[in-house]
């Protein structure tokens, strides 16, 4: 207010976009270099790769924009308080056409340009990005025909896993082979479940009478865990466990030795199907 | 009715149904059946345990549940239990109720037992047929999963009030696990055996003393 009364009118905007720039440029190099590697899901796989180059981009985006709004914020806060006594009433606010215009065409680039990648990413960059797609899935991905499948059953309150491609092995443990295409049929046998295997970047919800097909290529060996993603019941929490991405040797000698394990429970099990009915409802009210 | 008389029978009645939800929660949260404590020393204990298809007493006649057979001979209505740490502990289940069939057959593989193992009716298993199964005892943190052979649905002199007497049709259960160190963790039926609630996993499934306790392992 002084300033204005002794006529030296600063050039607030010139100094907030400066600070702006200098904030930005220090920022999005750290995000990108420093806590990008950080950021989940990892690497594991294709698809969990592509969803933490889309969390690295989002964070990027997002941060200059934020930003902005907090230098704003500071500036006004610091600048612009009364001081003293005397209450003024301030400058008329006017609109300005250019600004507003410049505003609004940059957010639809931004939110286009997202729309279009994200578009590009589902479909055709990680083919599904991991999510389950339903039982007719639009994006797959190269050789879809000859991916190991894998059933994921959903169930109060246990994962159980089927491999149709080995005799209908049903095991409580989840592994499946590095640089393998994997396509997991995710179901449940009661109610709404989510198949959520964080390090590999899937997510499947897992319904009753529906097969949510997800893909999956693992890049490197190790552990990933699995959780179920839905309030399903009372033991909702214990479902979760660790699943295995294994050598393609190491897998064909786990399948062997889940099948020794498992051999005596194979007779009893249903033939192979994409969905299940169980009958055993009759105490179920 | 001056203002200050509405407003104080306003809050009186506030007071009043706060009161009552608290007394409500406080009460539900507070009961714990009875604490039944395993047989012999460790580190080899016993666990004597039934199941009814309906209990048959208040406050719910006809709700499936377990109990418990304390040091005296007693049946306990109970599903608190306590074991010694690192110690085998040998369970035996009378199971009175008839067979359901489980959801998924998998679960007809005994897991956790000593050897992989059961006993059921003499006979040692490594899995049970799941269609004759009609319960399980599971405590899914030590990984124990049991099926329990149900009786058959046109046996003869079949219980229908606990607790029930071995002269009843009934099978017989036995395996053993192995605790660890000290804690208290549940355990629980994981067959949907609550009839007449939603996908059969509400009412008896999730109360204490009836398919759902706790498993106190001391040290």
């Amino acid at each position: 207010m002084t300033e204005i009364v002794s006529g030296r009118i600063p050039h607030h905007g010139r100094r907030i976009i400066g600070i702006w720039l200098v904030l930005t440029a220090v920022a999005v190099p750290l995000i990108v270099l420093v806590l990008g590697p950080h950021l989940p899901p990892g690497r594991m796989t294709a698809e969990a790769a592509s969803q933490r180059d889309a969390n690295v981009l989002m964070t990027a985006l997002l941060v200059p924009i934020a930003l902005l709004v907090v230098v704003c914020f500071v500036y006004s806060f610091a600048v612009f308080r009364q001081r003293g006594e005397v209450i003024l009433d301030g400058p008329p606010l006017k609109g300005h056409a250019g600004a507003q215009l410049f505003w609004i065409v940059l957010t639809s680039l931004i939110v286009l340009a997202l729309a279009v990648w994200g578009s590009y990413t589902l479909i055709a960059g990680s083919h599904g990005a991991g999510g389950g797609q339903g039982p007719d899935p639009v994006a797959k991905p190269n050789g879809y025909q000859h991916a190991l499948l894998v059933q994921v059953i959903g169930q109060q309150w246990e994962w159980t896993f089927r491999y149709p491609t080995y005799g209908g092995l049903e095991t409580r443990d989840l592994a499946i082979p590095n640089h393998v295409l994997v396509a997991f049929h995710v179901t449940s046998i009661d109610v709404t479940h989510s198949f959520w295997a964080y390090e590999l970047g899937v997510k499947a919800d897992a319904v009753p009478g529906v097969d949510n097909v997800a893909y999956v290529h693992a890049h490197k060996t190790g552990f990933f865990q699995i959780r179920c993603a839905e309030l399903c019941g009372l033991w909702h929490g214990h479902m979760a466990k660790k699943g295995r991405v294994l050598s393609s040797s190491a897998f064909q000698a786990w399948i062997a030795a889940a099948k020794t394990k498992n051999a005596a429970v194979m007779a009893y099990l249903p033939k192979y199907n994409r969905v299940y009915f169980p009958a055993p409802l009759r105490r179920a009210g | 009715m001056s203002k200050a008389a509405r407003f104080g029978i306003v809050s009186a009645g506030i007071a009043a149904g706060a009161a009552l939800i608290a007394f409500y929660i406080v009460s539900y949260l507070t009961v714990t059946p009875p604490v039944v404590a395993a047989t012999g020393t460790a580190p080899q204990v016993n666990l004597t345990l039934q199941t009814v298809a309906a209990f048959g007493h208040p406050p719910h006649v006809d709700w499936v549940s377990y109990l418990a057979e304390n040091a005296h001979g007693k049946w306990v209505h109970s599903t608190v239990l306590r074991v010694p740490a690192n110690s085998t502990v040998n369970v035996t289940i009378y199971q009175f109720d008839t067979a359901t069939g489980l959801r998924n057959p998998f679960w007809g593989r005994p897991r956790g037992t000593a050897g992989g193992t059961i006993n059921v009716d003499g006979k040692t298993l490594n899995v049970l047929n799941p269609d004759l199964a009609s319960h399980t005892f599971a405590i899914p943190d030590l990984g124990v999963s049991v099926p329990l052979k149900g009786v058959a649905d046109d046996a003869k002199n079949q219980c229908s009030v606990a607790p029930c007497s071995l002269s009843e049709a009934h099978t017989t259960v036995k395996f053993s696990f192995q605790t660890g160190k000290p804690g208290k963790l549940r355990w629980q039926c994981f067959v949907p055996c609550a009839a007449g609630f939603p996908l059969g996993f509400g009412g008896p499934m999730q109360s204490l003393g009836w398919m759902d306790g706790y498993l106190e392992v001391v040290g």
